[in-house]
């Protein structure tokens, strides 16, 4: 395979509140069943990548449970593999900072991998994208680095954060800016030679480069033939927890639904043994994503249920998001909240969020 | 070593291209998922699955045995298909033949205990129990049994016990059941007592080489210690059409007799991987199993629907067990039906019993396209 993958969380933050108390970003749960991270690793094993290497920074903990040896995606061979790179370091003598730390430590990562490429990505941008196609533009063009960006229809709040490419017609990148109201949305994710990858690598730390792609990538435009790749399918980005309630919730969009899901490729995640999801006698669900083992005897609508929920009768779940195995007592109402794993709501209770902002119950949480 | 030769004829087109074993059940499993989770779940880590009719499908599935964890570096699962020697080979002629051929396989294992099981069956059992019984008991073998309706006992093999519930007779389907003691066709023996009969029993060439009509017999005949150990729970033959139905729909009463959302005993299976199942906006459904991939638009109730099973707007889908990655169209009409996985039903077609035959479960097999032209629904393989 020509090409080796990079999750680089380094320059991630913990965006979600309560949901990012005690894990990374990437290892948040997003759809029913899966979390954040799943796309990208699915998006790279789906291109036929059988290296890929996460650099964790911090509350990796969960993450590291959920992808394990990465079975899941059929990454646990002898050839190559999933390789969880969190910052233990040790070498004295090391100037490196930021982000390039987690290159620099790792350079055997990439000499014993006998891909010629990288793809960098981060995991904030949910899409179901073609990674070939990426690597035959990059060839087509002759670029040195290639950036995947989304022209996103209307711009949103979540898209503010994010970073824009200006282009020339045929697609070199001019420019990278936060300019509010240009729709070409960076996707946080490039392709590049691991020759020169390397070299930018080593630049970077002799000149104290702290970011790799701002100090190394953006920086060097005029000297670099860096051209812009555009990904026309499905896209959102979870960058807060407005944004994260609203993608979730917009997975209920059956079109949006097939093609992120049913597109050219599977998105993979950690399989659990679940049963089938339970409806009984008297349940009420209407537009909603159900996962499985649920045991469903109320009321759910416009809601996400994740794996192994139950909801009991007389309860009302509405433009919510139930992580896995939260409990729903009797005559319980809930509007616009999201649940975090494992959390209960004893009978009769009444929870009301806002519906742009919803309202974050932590894990664990009895209420 | 786990029985999974059987042709399963009473399923009819169910297993046409498959072993009973491998037939689907409960929205997400097959047959044989029961008894490897038991293995699984009772501290078994080296399970024989003998295969002999259409194994593609099982053998496939089964694979290393990954989904049970008995992907193991000692033991694991191994498929023990019939196969050629030096000195020539053959079918497995039944049952007790089959464990006969394999005696090498179990040997190099060199165990004190055999269990033998059948892949027909649907029910969760700690097997690890029964053999601490088997020890207590001395016993030479221990079959496991289940109290039956008397009405029902002339259907199953009856085994006669004292008080202390030693065998004494075994009545194989009996007119006249002196006891309601049915055999699950659950058996520990002691292995070196067991290979010396089977020995025997292979040199016999009139016996019809099967545990229940011979070897069990011999045992009995040579008065060795056989007890019978009662299970209590839920069993189910899964062997006919109507019995499989019944099953599924067991699975979906408010309190189950067999629950699968029990995480202290999961029943494990290979899983498909999909998204999560969407109910729409013009979707009701109740009573139901529903598992990943299932995109529901219609009405289902009191239904079982595999992963990827598509329900379009206005159709119905009542009483049945729909298999896997059937796409039903819109208004449809489906009742009591079982349909095999892969079929395209198109739009407007109606399946249902024909009146003065309600209870008659209409059975569609794999990859049959259904559509309005013919007047009485016929199966069509594409």
């Amino acid at each position: 395979m020509e090409i080796m993958g990079v999750i680089n969380l380094d320059n991630e933050q913990d965006f979600l509140n309560e949901l990012t108390y005690f894990r990374c970003g990437a290892a948040v749960p997003f759809g029913g069943r899966y979390r954040l991270i799943d796309f990208v690793i699915s998006n790279m094993t789906n291109a036929g990548m059988i290296d890929i290497a996460v650099f964790a920074r911090k509350k990796y903990r969960s993450l590291m449970d959920h992808l394990g040896k990465g079975k899941a995606w059929d990454l646990d061979t002898k050839y190559g593999g999933l390789f969880i790179l969190p910052p233990d370091w040790n070498d004295p003598t090391d100037i490196s900072k930021g982000d390039l730390q987690h290159f620099h430590n790792n350079l055997d990562y990439f000499y014993r991998g006998k891909a010629e490429y990288v793809l960098v990505s981060g995991s904030q941008h949910i899409c179901n994208i073609d990674y070939q196609k990426v690597y035959e533009h990059h060839l087509r063009t002759s670029a040195d680095v290639t950036l995947i960006y989304k022209k996103v229809e209307m711009l949103e709040p979540e898209h503010k954060q994010c970073q824009k490419l200006e282009t020339t017609a045929e697609g070199r990148v001019l420019n990278i800016t936060n300019e509010e109201y240009n729709n070409n949305v960076y996707m946080n994710m490039y392709l590049v030679s691991k020759k020169l990858l390397l070299q930018l690598v080593e630049h970077g730390i002799a000149h104290g480069a702290t970011h790799f792609f701002n100090d190394c990538i953006k920086r060097e435009l005029a000297n670099l033939s860096v051209q812009a790749f555009e990904y026309q399918g499905v896209h959102s980005v979870i960058n807060s927890v407005p944004s994260y309630y609203k993608n979730n919730l917009q997975l209920l969009d059956p079109e949006f639904y097939r093609k992120l899901f049913f597109g050219e490729q599977t998105i993979l995640t950690k399989v659990k043994n679940e049963p089938p999801a339970k409806y009984l006698q008297g349940s009420n669900v209407s537009n909603s994503l159900v996962g499985n083992g649920c045991v469903i005897e109320g009321t759910v609508e416009n809601s996400i249920l994740f794996r192994g929920v139950v909801v009991k009768k007389g309860a009302v779940v509405k433009n919510a998001i139930i992580m896995q195995r939260c409990e729903i007592k009797e005559n319980t109402i809930l509007e616009n909240v999201i649940l975090d794993k494992d959390v209960t709501l004893t009978e009769g209770k009444r929870l009301i969020g806002n519906e742009h902002l919803p309202f974050v119950i932590p894990k664990q949480k009895v209420i | 070593m786990l029985l999974a030769g059987g042709e399963g004829r009473r399923l009819e087109l169910l297993t046409k291209n498959l072993a009973k074993p491998a037939v689907y059940f409960g929205g997400k499993y097959r047959i044989i998922d029961f008894p490897l989770s038991n293995c699984t779940n009772s501290g078994i880590d080296t399970v024989g699955v003998l295969t002999q009719y259409q194994p593609l499908i099982l053998n496939t599935y089964i694979g290393i045995g990954s989904a049970w964890s008995l992907d193991r570096k000692h033991g694991g699962v191994a498929v023990l298909p019939p196969f050629q020697a030096q000195n020539g080979g053959d079918w497995y002629k039944g049952t007790a033949d089959a464990i006969y051929q394999n005696i090498n396989f179990i040997e190099q294992y060199d165990p004190k205990y055999v269990l033998i099981l059948s892949g027909d069956h649907i029910y969760k059992m700690n097997y690890a129990k029964m053999l601490k019984y088997h020890k207590q008991k001395e016993a030479d073998v221990t079959i496991s049994v289940i109290e039956v309706p008397w009405e029902e006992a002339s259907r199953f093999g009856i085994l006669n016990t004292t008080d202390d519930l030693r065998i004494h007779t075994f009545d194989e389907k009996p007119a006249n059941p002196k006891s309601n003691l049915a055999s699950m066709g659950i058996y520990i023996f002691n292995w070196d007592l067991l290979k010396s009969y089977l020995i025997a029993d292979a040199q016999n060439p009139y016996s019809s080489h099967d545990f229940g009509k011979n070897v069990l017999p011999a045992l009995l005949h040579a008065d060795k210690r056989l007890y019978a150990y009662q299970f209590q729970g839920y069993w189910k033959d899964v062997g006919t059409v109507d019995s499989l139905w019944e099953a599924n729909m067991d699975l979906l009463e408010d309190e189950p007799k067999f629950t699968l959302n029990d995480y202290r005993w999961r029943m494990y299976s290979v899983n498909p991987d999909q998204p999560p199942q969407y109910i729409s906006q013009t979707a009701t459904v109740n009573r139901a199993l529903i598992n990943e991939g299932c995109l529901v638009h219609g009405i289902v109730d009191h239904s079982v629907l595999f992963y990827g099973v598509h329900v379009g707007e206005g159709s119905s889908v009542k009483d049945s067990v729909i298999m896997p990655n059937v796409k039903i169209g819109k208004n449809v009409v489906i009742e009591k039906a079982i349909i095999g996985e892969n079929t395209i039903i198109e739009d407007g077609v109606v399946i249902r019993p024909q009146q003065g035959q309600e209870k008659k479960i209409t059975l569609i097999g794999e990859n049959s396209y259904i559509t309005l032209e013919e007047d009485t629904v016929h199966a069509q393989a594409y």
